[in-house]
């Protein structure tokens, strides 16, 4: 049996645990910038906010029913992440995180029976956050159990599980095609056509047909849906890009401010790929500007640098980041949005000695000891000049909750005064 | 930008034992290297469970509580009679000693000057966690 447990709005419900004023109530988080909607409380899934959606549109609806909203706080989330994470390890003898709020759970030769009740009470009371749990024999299977206990959360109490064919196929009759995981939106649209709308429906097609349009990605599908477990269970494995990307809260003509973004950009991806231990090859480096502006002028450019040597270095890589910026920068466009993608890695300790050029060995301690006082000081209290010299650019964060499990300053405050 | 942080201090407050200076005679302390005080894994018993508050008031005085102490509070333990507990009430968070009597669950301070609260159903009563030290400044 596979395990899966996922956090209900897990972003909202962070919010949640340090205010709990807010329990019943409608709550959204807001993206980067406080662009858009990425993460609801049930109820404000109630009022029909859509996942996505732009909160200027729908600043009369946030108001009419006093919505509260959130600037998202990546800290509180990624402590409490850690936490329900480490408390799922516990119950189990592998788990693969799959995402933030989410974890496969192996459950291979073992009795399940009220272990998902035990997991979601645990977690809900050491944490605050709750969390929903699926179990099937397979991981596509025990994803689509987990829709169904936070589908009907009084009926299963928040867990499902899928143990007899009759379930099984109950459960598939339910599953609508484009929710089944792993098949793409193009694919859904394409199985609509031909009036393939339910997960139940997918089974009953030939394997020669699905290898033909689908290829044996979506025969493996058709295995999974059936109940024998072809997927791997992978436990985690170091990401095989980094990227930064941000759209700006103003545009930007300058080349010296999108200098500042980009060495800021890569400067970041730098730092996430030492913390994984590895090296890069290439960045990619772009610049847009508005798409929804069509009278302004429209320039989108993005450049490939391919590093001679492999690197984790934040001086090597912002170096040549730049480099490809200026490539492709053209002054005269007002710009909203750029990134850094850093591309082609290889493990840390592999290094490939290049007898020209190669990479400069003194910033290997360097960046260690930069990285080690910017985790006791505080985020990039140690960064290259290049970086935020006039402090141009700053996140707008209007409705930041405070870091209340990550800074000793923002620690909840208990009143002994009644 | 924001980096997802662990909570867990990775300073560790520690009292190193001081090795010998290995001349000749093997140091007998060599097998107990390695052990050290950790404040962190003694005050900590649930990490995935414990959160920090501070106090500000003057009403847990009695419970040698006193404005600006720092709580370590754990989320996992039962409320219990006669634990001091962060209980969410009216709006705030608020610290008081749990008192299960036949009566109800009375929240009492530790300060003459205040009075005990008898909580029904209708004072949404939220045990938030239970504190298990305090840490001041001296």
């Amino acid at each position: 049996m596979f395990g899966l447990v996922d956090c209900n709005n897990f972003f909202a419900s962070c919010e949640r645990v340090f205010r709990p004023d807010l329990a019943h109530k409608p709550i959204v988080v807001l993206s980067n910038n406080d662009g858009c909607v990425i993460a609801r409380s049930n109820e404000a899934k109630a009022l029909n906010i859509p996942m996505g959606a732009p909160a200027y549109q729908y600043k009369e609806v946030f108001d009419k029913y006093n919505v509260t909203l959130f600037s998202c706080n990546f800290a509180l989330y990624g402590d409490l992440s850690n936490r329900i994470m480490n408390i799922l390890r516990t119950h189990c003898f592998r788990m693969e995180q799959y995402s933030i709020d989410e974890a496969f759970l192996d459950f291979s030769g073992c009795k399940i029976e009220g272990v998902g009740l035990k997991i979601k009470t645990q977690v809900l009371k050491w944490t605050g956050v709750p969390v929903s749990v699926g179990f099937a024999p397979t991981k596509t299977l025990a994803k689509l159990a987990n829709r169904i206990a936070k589908k009907f959360p009084k009926e299963t109490e928040g867990v499902y599980v899928i143990d007899s064919q009759e379930k099984l196929i109950k459960a598939l009759k339910w599953l609508k095609i484009e929710d089944v995981w792993g098949i793409g939106r193009k694919s859904s649209n394409k199985l609509r056509a031909l009036n393939i709308t339910k997960a139940y429906d997918f089974t009953l097609l030939e394997d020669n047909w699905i290898k033909a349009n689908m290829s044996v990605v979506g025969l493996r599908i058709k295995q999974e849906l059936l109940g024998k477990s072809v997927l791997d269970f992978q436990e985690l494995e170091p990401r095989k890009n980094i990227s930064v990307t941000r759209t700006f809260d103003k545009n930007y003509t300058k080349f010296e401010e999108l200098r500042e973004r980009i060495a800021n950009f890569a400067a970041n991806c730098s730092e996430k790929l030492r913390n994984q231990h590895s090296c890069c090859h290439s960045v990619l480096v772009f610049i847009n500007t508005n798409y929804h502006r069509k009278e302004l002028d429209q320039y989108n450019q993005s450049i490939i640098v391919n590093i001679p040597f492999e690197t984790n270095s934040t001086i090597e890589i912002v170096h040549h980041a730049l480099v490809g910026l200026k490539r492709i920068f053209k002054s005269g466009f007002e710009y909203k949005r750029a990134g850094v993608i850093l591309m082609n890695f290889s493990p840390d300790t592999s290094q490939q000695l290049s007898l020209f050029g190669g990479r400069n060995i003194k910033h290997i301690s360097l960046m260690k000891t930069v990285d080690k006082i910017n985790a006791s000081l505080g985020n990039q209290k140690l960064r290259l000049g290049v970086q935020d010299t006039n402090r141009i650019w700053k996140m707008k964060q209007e409705k930041l909750s405070p870091n209340y499990t990550t800074n000793i300053a923002d620690i909840i405050t208990i009143k002994a005064k009644s | 930008m924001i980096e997802i942080s662990i909570a867990k201090s990775n300073v560790n407050m520690t009292l190193p034992l001081q090795e010998g200076i290995s001349a000749g005679f093997p140091s007998p302390a060599t097998d107990f290297m390695g052990l050290e005080i950790d404040l962190n894994r003694d005050l900590v018993l649930h990490p995935e469970a414990t959160y920090y508050g501070r106090v500000s008031g003057e009403s847990m005085k009695g419970a040698g509580i006193d404005d600006g102490d720092l709580l370590v509070i754990d989320k996992s333990l039962e409320a219990v009679h006669g634990k001091i507990a962060v209980c969410f009430l009216d709006g705030e968070f608020t610290l008081k000693r749990i008192n299960i009597k036949q009566d109800g669950v009375w929240l009492v301070p530790e300060n003459d000057k205040y009075e005990a609260i008898h909580c029904g159903e209708e004072n949404n009563l939220i045990i938030w966690g239970i504190v298990t030290h305090i840490i001041k400044k001296v």
